[in-house]
């Protein structure tokens, strides 16, 4: 299971900019993905699957987030315009800042989700 | 124009909050970061203030959206003059907080908060749009829960829920407020509200509107009768914590109801005859807490909400003279009140206790120290030529022009009581004898085992804010000119709706 929902919910991020969907679901489908693996392997299993503590991803997407929103700035057009590439890439479409911006939510949102369930998940056991 | 420059306050705040996020575990690279960031903060606002001061007022348009569709950021002289003093706060607090926080607060996040609520205060100082400022205010509250919990005492959950259900209340008011504006004028960027609010002929419904937002931030900035969360939790967190709130949190809430007053409502005699009669209440309220109180922090707490009501009745009386002494006032206690609670983590770390009853013969300990905070504490009744003294001088002025004698009452009871009180609290703290000590209690001296680098740790933010206070009595004129040049923008608000929507607008 977990490789598949972690495949759909990198869909669900790419399609959000259209569609329904976007970094904060796409994330939560994510911390799904791993609670799921956890109830069934444990959370020390999970936890040694992630590498690192999932606290340690809230500052890496909060970094991508804040620095897609000041990226307009180093181009000289105001803060939180949305920058485009020009060329589109093959499967994903074209790119815009707002991506970067909702990859950050993305792992931000797994992080926090995963950090409060295995807090809670560890304490109690 | 494009011009980003003046949101990198908010910027620099939110990027020390993440990079301090990255040393979760490790308080000593923490502390240097938070440092840092609130020096380069400094700065920043130097620059920005300086820019503003010699080439008039700036914009930003959120995303290049043009107002009033999009969001726009404004620093003019009163915004910037804002953000000044609170990197000036910053900076201090974030240094007197490297020791003077305990090592367990660090652990769960206490700086990377301290600079998310930074970040949410330079941000409600510098948008220019209603509902903007209402998210900056819930990033402002967020973060100072988060403050007001850490450590998970018992006094201070119960201070934090007292400060929380207040503080919902006021954002609902505050939320309430904006929606009627926005249904009366299908606007929320606050220049055009401005023009769109002056046309409007139904002048009772504006009034109203008017009241939900008095009502939105006299609870966040502690005015009569919605004063009493701010004693019954501002005693709870930790000294540094302690300082931001009464420095930097009511103040917002100031600064709002001056944008607001003075940009969007114009006050007519209702609206000022309220505000007054308000302002009068605050002051007496304040007055007879202080009076009565015996420990120190709670003292300075109702210190504070009386010193509201003397910028409020300024705001009320609505001359150009009042509101220049109401602004001064403001600069003043900004630096002030962050600095008296320092003090008062400072007597704590000294002597272990907040008690006045069982402190003494601290100027016979530290007399150098104790003349820095005699400063501070003189400042703070006004004694000439001290930073207290100035304002008053306006706001004397000002009563006597429009015959307010009740609130001059009010005010000279104010400072007098604020007199009796200092006095008070110097002989009782400094000046008397260490008294004897019932059985069972002793003194715990946190401050002599601390190495020298500490120490001045400790003391060098204290230092470094009574200067400030002693450059704003002793240079007054530089001060005062600012707060005129802000006094009279309030006046003639036509420079910043030219400045957020163009130059041919204007009605």
């Amino acid at each position: 299971m977990l490789p598949i929902l972690l495949l759909f919910s990198l869909f669900i991020l790419l399609r959000g900019h259209y569609y329904p969907g976007g970094g904060f679901v796409g994330g939560l489908i994510a911390a799904i993905a791993f609670v799921l693996h956890s109830f069934t392997n444990g959370t020390d299993d999970t936890l040694k699957l992630l590498r690192v503590h999932p606290s340690a991803f809230i500052p890496v997407g909060l970094g991508i987030a804040a620095l897609s929103m000041f990226a307009p700035m180093l181009v000289g057009q105001p803060v939180m315009t949305g920058l485009w590439f020009n060329e589109p890439f093959p499967v994903i479409g074209l790119i815009g800042s707002a991506l970067f911006f909702d990859i950050g939510v993305y792992i931000v949102v797994v992080g926090v989700v995963l950090t409060i369930l295995f807090t809670i998940s560890q304490y109690s056991e | 124009m494009i011009d980003n420059t003046l949101i990198f306050p908010v910027i620099v705040h939110l990027f020390t909050a993440i990079v301090l996020l990255f040393f979760w575990r490790k308080t000593v690279a923490q502390r240097i970061i938070s440092i840092a960031g609130s020096l380069i903060a400094m700065l920043l606002a130097v620059r920005l203030f300086t820019m503003v001061w010699n080439d008039g007022i700036r914009t930003m348009q959120a995303a290049g959206w043009d107002a009033p569709f999009g969001i726009t950021f404004v620093a003019d002289v009163f915004s910037s003059m804002m953000v000044l003093l609170t990197a000036f706060s910053g900076v201090a607090v974030s240094t007197y907080s490297a020791t003077g926080v305990a090592r367990g607060r660090m652990l769960y996040g206490y700086f990377p908060i301290f600079h998310l609520l930074l970040m949410g205060l330079n941000g409600a100082f510098l948008t220019g749009d209603i509902f903007n400022l209402y998210v900056w205010f819930e990033v402002i509250i967020i973060a100072s829960f988060v403050f007001m919990t850490l450590g998970g005492r018992k006094a201070q959950i119960e201070g934090a829920v007292k400060y929380m259900a207040m503080n919902i209340l006021a954002s609902t008011f505050f939320l309430t407020g904006i929606a009627i504006l926005y249904g009366i004028t299908g606007t929320l960027n606050m220049a055009d509200l401005s023009l769109k609010i002056g046309a409007l002929e139904n002048r009772k419904l504006v009034d109203i509107t008017a009241i939900f937002f008095i009502i939105g931030f006299g609870i966040k900035s502690a005015v009569f009768p919605l004063y009493f969360w701010l004693p019954s939790s501002y005693h709870t967190p930790p000294s540094a914590v302690a300082a931001v709130f009464g420095g930097l949190l009511t103040k917002v809430g100031i600064y709002a109801l001056f944008r607001m007053f003075t940009l969007i409502f114009i006050p007519d005699d209702f609206l000022t005859t309220l505000l007054v009669v308000l302002a009068i209440f605050t002051i007496i309220t304040g007055t007879f807490g202080a009076v009565i109180k015996n420990n120190i922090r709670r003292v300075f707490s109702y210190l504070i909400v009386c010193h509201i009501g003397f910028m409020v009745g300024g705001l009320g009386m609505y001359s150009e003279i009042a509101l220049t002494g109401a602004l001064l006032y403001l600069f003043h206690d900004i630096m002030v009140k962050t600095n008296i609670f320092l003090i008062a983590g400072l007597i704590r770390k000294l002597r272990g206790t907040m008690n006045m009853d069982k402190l003494g013969g601290l100027y016979k300990e530290y007399p150098l120290l104790s003349l820095v905070i005699a400063l501070v504490l003189f400042s703070l009744v006004g004694v000439p030529p001290l930073s207290g003294f100035w304002p008053k001088i306006y706001l004397f002025e000002a009563g006597f022009i429009d015959a307010q004698y009740a609130l001059l009452a009010a005010i000279i009871v104010g400072s007098f009581a604020t007199l009796y009180v200092i006095a008070k609290l110097w002989a009782k703290v400094f000046w008397k004898d260490q008294p004897e000590l019932p059985d069972g209690e002793s003194l715990r001296d946190e401050f002599k085992p601390l190495n020298r680098f500490r120490k001045s740790l400790l003391v060098a933010p204290i230092v470094f804010l009574a200067a400030i206070t002693l450059y704003i009595g002793l240079a007054a004129e530089n001060i005062t000119a600012v707060a005129q040049h802000i006094a009279h923008e309030m006046k003639d608000v036509s420079p910043y709706i030219e400045a957020v929507l163009g130059p041919n607008v204007s009605p």
